[in-house]
C-alpha cells in the first residue's frame, strides 16, 4: 500500500464522514473535501497526528453560491494534502489557523481582502494586499466582480476581461 | 531621556535599500529594534484575476512576469499544474531543458543576491565582481532562450526552444568560468574576517522559529532546516540528478550567505549532469487549447524558496482560478522576527538576506540629456560606454576582461 493510500485509510477510519471524499490525484497529491462542521477537527488531526506540519498556502475560491478555502498541507516527505472547506457566500465564516501556523496570517488576510471571506479569530493587523482606502464590499477575486471604471479602460483590456 | 523610552519610526513604503515597495513600522529603544510590523501589497497587480480572463497560453507569459528574477520558476510552476490537469506526458528532453534553465536561473539569482548583500554591508567590490560574473550566466540565458529574463521558454506540453550540441559546449564552458569564480567567493565568505564579523549574529532566526513561522528556501536552510522541494517533492528531472541540499547551523545572515554560495556549486554540478544526460527526442507534445475540469497543486524550489501554484480548470481555454504563493510571502513573517532585538543599522541587510524579489529586466537604457531630447542605447553600447568612461578616468580592465573571456581569471 502506498503512503497516500495509507493516509486515506487512516483518515476515513478516523472520520467516517470523509468516505468517498478523499481523492489521490497522483503520487504525493491528495485532495479531501471536508464538511464545514467537522473541518476544525479534521484539520487538527492532520496537523497534530498525521504529520502534515507544513502549510504551503491557502487558496480561496469563489464557487458561485459558496466560497471555499483550500488548505495545502505538506509533510516533510513531500506529500501534499489539500483539505478544502466550503461555506455559504452570504455568511462566509471560517476560523483562523494562525495559532497553529502564524504564517497563515497573510494568506487569510488575502482571502479576506480579495474574496470577502470572514476569518474569525484573526488578530488585528494591517490589511493585505489591498490599499487602506479600498471601498467596502468590493471583493476583486469574486467571479461577478468587475473594476468599477471598466468602461474607461482601453479596448483590448476590456475585451479580454469580458470575453 | 529615560532608557526605556520607545520610539516608533516608519520605514518605507520605499525599501531602505532595495528597489521594491514594502513598509515597516519599527519600534525602537535607542538603536535597538524592539518590534517590527510589516505592511505589504504595494506591488499587487491583480495577476490572479487577470489570469482568469486570459487563455492558458497568454497566462504563461503573464505568470512569467510575476517576478523579474525567478520568472522561469513561476512559469514552470504554473505550467506543471496545467499539464497535470490536462494529463500531458511532457517529453524527457523538454523536462531536461526546463530543469537546466531553472538551475541557470538559480545561478544568476544567487550571484545577484551575493552582490546585493555585499552592497548592503558596504562591500561594493563584491557587488562589482559578482555582477560582472553574473553577466556570464545572463549572456548564456540570452543565447539559449533569446532573453536575459522572462525567457518565454515554456509552453504547455514542453519547451519552445531546443538546445544544440554547440550550445551544450557553450554551457559547459560558462559553467567552468562560473565555478572558478564561485570558488573565489567561497574563499571570500569563509576567510574575509570583515565580512564574517559583519554578517555573523545579524538577523538571527532559530530552527524552531523557521518551523513555526514557515520560512522557506535558503532562509530556512541557513537555520538548519533541510527542506528543498527539488529533493522532497521532485519535479522536472531532479529525481535523476545527484546533488546535496546545502544547510548551515549559523541561523543568521552569514549562514544565508554560506548556503547560497554552497548552492551555486550544487547548481553547477546539476547543470553538468543535465547537459551530459540530456536524451534525444521531441521537445513538446501537442496540448489541447481547452483544459479539462480539474485542479492541481504545483510546487517548485525557486531561488528564494518554495513557490506554490494552484490551478483549477473548468473545461474552457481559460483557467477558473490561478493562485500564486511566492516564496517571499512565506518569509515575511520571519523578517519581522529577525529584526527584533537587532540594531536599526542592520535592517537593510536583514531584509535583503531573505532575498526579496524585484525586477531586473533592463536591457536598454533610455537617456535624457536635460534638454528633453531622449536617446536610446542598446545594451552593448551602454556596456562600451561604461568601459570607456572608466578608462578615461584611469581604470582599465582590458587585460582582465581578456583573461576573463578566456576563462583564465585567478
Amino acid at each position: 500500500m502506498s503512503p497516500e493510500q495509507q493516509i486515506e485509510l487512516d483518515l476515513v477510519r478516523q472520520f467516517p464522514v470523509l468516505q468517498a471524499k478523499v481523492r489521490i490525484q497522483r503520487a504525493r497529491r491528495i485532495f479531501v473535501d471536508v464538511p464545514s462542521e467537522r473541518f476544525q477537527e479534521v484539520f487538527d488531526y492532520l496537523v497534530k497526528k498525521a504529520g502534515f506540519t507544513i502549510l504551503c498556502t491557502i487558496t480561496g475560491l469563489d464557487l458561485g453560491d459558496r466560497l471555499s478555502a483550500l488548505y495545502h498541507l505538506a509533510r516533510e516527505s513531500g506529500i501534499v494534502l489539500t483539505a478544502s472547506v466550503a461555506v455559504p457566500k452570504e455568511a462566509p465564516i471560517i476560523q483562523t489557523v494562525t495559532s497553529t501556523f502564524p504564517a497563515a496570517d497573510a494568506y487569510e488576510r488575502e482571502m479576506k481582502d480579495l474574496l470577502g471571506m470572514q476569518v474569525q479569530g484573526l488578530p488585528p493587523g494591517n490589511r493585505y494586499p489591498l490599499p487602506d482606502g479600498w471601498p467596502e464590499g468590493q471583493y476583486p477575486l469574486r467571479k461577478d466582480w468587475r473594476p468599477p471604471d471598466q468602461k474607461e479602460r482601453p479596448a483590448d483590456t476590456k475585451e479580454s476581461m469580458n470575453a | 531621556m529615560p532608557k526605556s523610552r520607545r520610539v516608533q519610526i516608519p520605514v518605507g513604503p520605499q525599501h531602505p535599500a532595495l528597489k521594491e515597495p514594502e513598509s515597516f513600522l519599527l519600534t525602537l529603544e535607542g538603536e535597538v529594534i524592539r518590534d517590527a510590523g510589516v505592511r505589504l501589497g504595494y506591488n499587487h497587480r491583480g495577476i490572479e484575476k487577470a489570469a482568469e480572463g486570459r487563455s492558458y497560453i497568454q497566462d504563461i507569459y503573464l505568470i512569467e512576469r510575476v517576478c523579474g528574477i525567478c520568472s522561469h520558476s513561476h512559469s514552470t510552476c504554473f505550467i506543471q499544474a496545467v499539464e497535470e490537469i490536462a494529463g500531458l506526458e511532457v517529453p524527457k528532453r523538454a523536462l531536461y531543458i526546463r530543469t537546466l534553465i531553472a538551475e541557470l536561473e538559480r545561478v544568476h539569482s544567487h550571484l545577484l543576491w551575493l552582490g546585493v548583500a555585499g552592497h548592503e554591508v558596504g562591500f561594493d567590490t563584491l557587488l562589482m565582481y559578482t555582477w560582472r560574473d553574473r553577466e556570464v550566466v545572463m549572456d548564456l540565458l540570452a543565447a539559449l532562450t533569446g532573453n536575459r529574463v522572462n525567457y518565454g521558454l515554456n509552453t504547455i506540453g514542453g519547451v519552445r526552444r531546443d538546445i544544440s550540441p554547440e550550445q551544450k559546449t557553450q554551457i559547459l564552458k560558462a559553467v567552468d568560468v562560473l565555478e572558478e569564480r564561485t570558488r573565489y567567493y567561497i574563499g571570500v565568505a569563509t576567510e574575509e574576517a570583515t565580512l564574517i564579523q559583519r554578517l555573523s549574529g545579524v538577523g538571527r532566526l532559530s530552527k524552531e522559529d523557521v518551523l513555526r513561522l514557515g520560512a522557506v528556501g535558503p532562509t530556512g536552510r541557513a537555520s538548519g532546516v533541510k527542506r528543498d522541494t527539488r529533493k522532497d517533492d521532485p519535479y522536472g528531472v531532479y529525481a535523476e540528478v545527484e546533488f546535496n541540499v546545502v544547510t548551515s547551523d549559523q541561523c543568521d545572515v552569514y549562514g544565508r550567505t554560506l548556503v547560497r554560495v554552497g548552492e551555486l556549486m550544487e547548481s553547477y554540478k546539476i547543470i553538468r549532469q543535465l547537459v551530459k544526460a540530456m536524451p534525444e527526442g521531441p521537445i513538446t507534445v501537442k496540448a489541447p487549447r481547452k483544459i479539462p475540469t480539474g485542479e492541481a497543486l504545483s510546487r517548485y524550489e525557486a531561488p528564494r524558496g518554495e513557490d506554490v501554484h494552484y490551478v483549477r480548470g473548468n473545461g474552457t481555454e481559460r483557467p477558473e482560478r490561478v493562485k500564486v504563493r511566492a516564496p517571499t510571502l512565506a518569509n515575511v513573517q520571519a523578517v519581522g522576527h529577525m529584526l527584533k532585538d537587532g540594531y536599526l543599522a542592520d535592517m537593510p541587510i536583514v531584509v535583503a538576506a531573505i532575498d526579496p524579489c524585484f525586477s531586473c529586466t533592463d536591457r536598454m537604457i533610455s537617456v535624457t540629456d536635460g534638454r528633453s531630447r531622449p536617446g536610446v542605447m542598446t545594451w552593448e553600447q551602454a556596456r562600451t560606454h561604461g568601459i570607456e568612461w572608466h578608462r578615461q578616468r584611469g581604470l582599465d580592465f582590458t587585460d582582465l576582461n581578456r583573461r576573463f573571456a578566456s576563462g583564465g581569471v585567478h
